[in-house]
C-alpha cells in the first residue's frame, strides 16, 4: 500500500523545474501526480512517478537533493463529503496529516497523504473499508 | 587642540630615547613575568639586558592572535590576577574569545590616549559626548567613556541600538561629539532624515568613528548628512582598545600614540621590517602596559607609516587609513568574524555539512551577513517545517557562538563553487 514519493529540493530560480521534468522525460519516467510546496527562497517538489527508484537515481546524477518518502494514495468518491469522511477517521484516531494533494478523475478522486504514522494510517483506513491505491496501480513492475 | 603637547609634539630624537628606555624596561618585565616570552627569548639566546633600543625590535619574536588563544584566558598576563582591575574580550575563531586585561595603571594609560583622541577631534570639557559604541566586553564603549570623562566632557553612555531613542537624546541633550562605528553613524544620519528631522536641530560638531574599515566616500557622506567633521580612530583590544591612533582635524592620517605603542611595518610574507612609506602589515609593541604587554603583535591590518610633522603640530608618526587585511578575518558590524567560525558551527550540527558561502553586504548602511548552506540528502527533509527548523537552528547557533545575526539561505547541492579543492568562502560586496 505504501507508495514511494520523490521529494526534490529546489531553489527558486527560473528553469530549475524544467530541468527536473527534462531529466524525467529523457529517462522515460511518467508523472502521475505532483505538488510544489514553496517558501520565499526555495521549494520542495513532490512527485508520484511510475519508476521512483530510477527517477531518484537520474535526479541525483544531475546533482539534485532527492529522497524517497512513504505516502499513501487514498481513493475517495468524487462527490460532496467524500474526502471529509476519510479525514474524520484520521483525526479521530489522532493521526496528523503532514501534507496532502489530490487529483480527481471522473467519478473518483485520489488523495496523496503523508502522515506522521503511515502504517497506522493504512491499518485504520482499511479497517474502515476505505479504498487505497495499490503500488501496482502506479508502478510499472 | 592637543591634549599632551609634550609627548605628541616631541622631537623624534627625544621620543626615540623615551621609547628605548620604555622598551628595555618592558623586555625585562616580560622576561621575568611571562613564561611564554621567557621561553622564546631563551630559545633565541636573548637576555633582558641585550635589548637597549627600538632598532633591535627586529631581533625579537612576534606575537599573534593564535598565541593569545593558546594561552587562553590569562596566560600572557604579566601581573598576578589580583592586580588586574578589568578584563575585556573579543570574539575569536574557535569560539574562545581573545581575552585582554588591564591594571589600574593600564586604565590610566587608556584614558590618556583616548583623551588625546577626543582632544584631536576638538572635544573638551564643554562638550557632550554621545557614546553609541557597545558597552560590555567589547572595548569600544568603555574605552571612549574613560577618555571622555578624563577631558571633563559630559558623557552620554547610551551604548548601541534603539536608533529612535539615540536621535531623541542627541537632540534633547545637545550632544556635540558622536562616537560609534562609521556604519552606525550613517545609519543614524538616514534615520534622521527619514524621521523628517533636519540636521540643524543637532548640535553635533564632530564624530570619532572606528572599529571597522571605512572609505573616504563614506566619510564624505557622513560629513554631508550630519554636517560634522568625521574622524577615523584606530585601535584593537590586544593593544589596548580604541586609542591606539587617531586622526586630527587635518584628516591626513592617524597619529599613532607611539610613546605607548611602538609601530612597525613588516612584509606579511617574509616578516621583514619595511621602512616608513612602504605598505605592509602593522605590528605593535606595547611598552608601557602592565597586564598584557604584547611584543610585536601582528595586527593583520595593512597600512603605511609616515613620520613627517603634521600641519596640526604633532610630530608622532602617522598611519594611513587601513587599506585591508592580510588574513581572512571579516569585520561585520564591529565584530571580528572568521569564516572558519561558521564552518565550526556547521560541523557541530549533525544536520549540515560545511559547504557554505558568506556574503557580506551593506544595506541601509548596516553590514548584513548572509550565509548560504547547501542542502544535501542527509538533512533534506521533504517537509518545509523541518527545513525551516534547521535553518533557524543554524541561525541560532551562529548567533550564540559568534554574537552576530545572519540570514541563512538554503541552496541546492554543488551551488557553492569548489575550485581546486578549496571553496571560495567569502564574497564581500561592501564598497569601502
Amino acid at each position: 500500500m505504501i507508495i514511494k514519493q520523490l521529494s526534490i529540493f529546489l531553489e527558486n530560480k527560473s528553469g530549475r523545474l524544467t530541468e527536473v521534468t527534462e531529466t524525467l522525460a529523457s529517462a522515460d519516467i511518467n508523472i502521475s501526480a505532483f505538488s510544489l510546496a514553496e517558501t520565499a527562497e526555495y521549494g520542495v517538489l513532490r512527485l508520484i512517478v511510475n519508476k521512483p527508484e530510477e527517477a531518484e537515481k537520474v535526479l541525483k546524477e544531475k546533482g539534485f537533493s532527492v529522497n524517497l518518502t512513504d505516502v499513501i494514495g487514498l481513493v475517495v468518491p468524487h462527490q460532496p463529503g467524500g474526502l471529509h469522511r476519510a479525514l474524520k477517521i484520521l483525526s479521530s484516531e489522532g493521526i496528523s496529516v503532514e501534507y496532502m494533494y489530490a487529483f480527481a478523475l471522473s467519478d473518483r478522486a485520489t488523495v496523496i497523504i503523508r502522515t506522521d504514522a503511515i502504517q497506522h494510517t493504512i491499518a485504520v483506513l482499511q479497517q474502515h473499508k476505505m479504498e487505497l491505491l495499490k503500488t501496482s496501480d502506479i508502478y510499472e513492475i | 587642540m592637543i591634549w599632551n603637547e609634550f609627548i605628541e609634539c616631541m622631537e623624534r630624537e627625544r621620543l626615540v630615547k623615551l621609547q628605548n628606555k620604555r622598551l628595555s624596561a618592558m623586555i625585562e618585565r616580560v622576561y621575568y613575568n611571562v613564561p611564554f616570552y621567557r621561553r622564546r627569548f631563551q630559545e633565541m639566546g636573548i637576555e633582558p639586558g641585550d635589548i637597549k633600543n627600538v632598532d633591535q625590535l627586529k631581533q625579537l619574536p612576534f606575537t599573534t592572535k593564535q598565541d593569545l588563544r593558546d594561552n587562553y584566558p590569562f596566560g600572557l598576563f604579566a601581573v598576578p590576577i589580583s592586580e588586574v582591575v578589568r578584563v575585556h574580550a573579543s570574539s575569536g575563531t574557535t569560539g574562545k574569545p581573545t581575552v585582554v586585561g588591564y591594571t589600574r595603571k593600564d586604565i590610566d594609560i587608556w584614558s590618556e590616549v583616548m583623551a588625546r583622541t577626543l582632544t584631536a577631534a576638538k572635544a573638551g570639557k564643554n562638550d557632550v559626548v554621545h557614546i553609541a559604541y557597545g558597552y560590555g566586553l567589547f572595548t569600544g564603549g568603555l574605552g571612549v567613556h574613560y577618555g571622555a570623562e578624563k577631558i571633563g566632557a559630559t558623557v552620554i553612555p547610551i551604548s548601541g541600538g534603539n536608533t529612535q531613542r539615540q536621535l531623541q537624546l542627541m537632540v534633547d541633550f545637545s550632544s556635540t561629539i558622536l562616537a560609534c562605528t562609521p556604519s552606525y553613524a550613517l545609519h543614524l544620519a538616514e534615520a534622521l532624515s527619514e524621521a523628517g528631522i533636519s540636521s540643524d536641530v543637532l548640535k553635533l560638531k564632530a564624530g570619532v568613528f572606528g572599529a571597522e574599515p571605512w572609505s573616504e566616500e563614506m566619510r564624505k557622506e557622513i560629513e554631508e548628512k550630519l554636517r560634522i567633521k568625521a574622524l577615523d580612530i584606530y585601535g584593537l583590544s590586544e593593544v589596548i582598545g580604541p586609542g591606539v591612533a587617531a586622526e586630527c582635524m587635518e584628516q591626513k592620517g592617524l597619529h599613532v600614540f607611539e610613546d605607548h605603542f611602538i609601530p612597525e611595518i613588516v612584509d606579511p610574507e617574509t616578516l621583514e621590517v619595511l621602512p616608513f612609506g612602504q605598505l605592509g602589515e602593522l605590528v605593535f609593541t606595547c611598552v608601557t602596559k602592565e597586564a598584557l604587554p604584547l611584543l610585536r603583535y601582528r595586527t593583520r591590518d595593512l597600512t603605511v607609516l609616515n613620520a613627517d610633522k603634521c600641519y596640526c603640530g604633532r610630530t608622532i608618526v602617522r598611519m594611513q587609513k587601513c587599506l585591508g587585511r592580510s588574513d581572512d578575518m571579516l569585520i561585520i558590524r564591529g565584530v571580528n568574524v572568521f569564516p572558519s567560525q561558521i564552518e565550526t558551527v556547521l560541523l557541530e550540527m549533525s544536520e549540515t555539512k560545511p559547504h557554505y558561502l558568506l556574503i557580506v553586504d551593506r544595506v541601509n548602511n548596516l553590514d548584513v551577513l548572509e550565509v548560504w548552506v547547501e542542502v544535501d540528502e542527509q538533512f533534506f527533509s521533504d517537509e518545509i517545517k523541518k527545513l525551516e527548523s534547521i535553518r533557524k537552528k543554524i541561525q541560532h547557533n551562529i548567533q550564540s557562538s559568534l554574537g552576530i545575526s545572519a540570514n541563512i539561505k538554503l541552496v541546492e547541492p554543488k551551488t557553492i563553487e569548489r575550485s581546486e579543492g578549496k571553496a571560495k568562502r567569502v564574497i564581500d560586496k561592501r564598497k569601502l
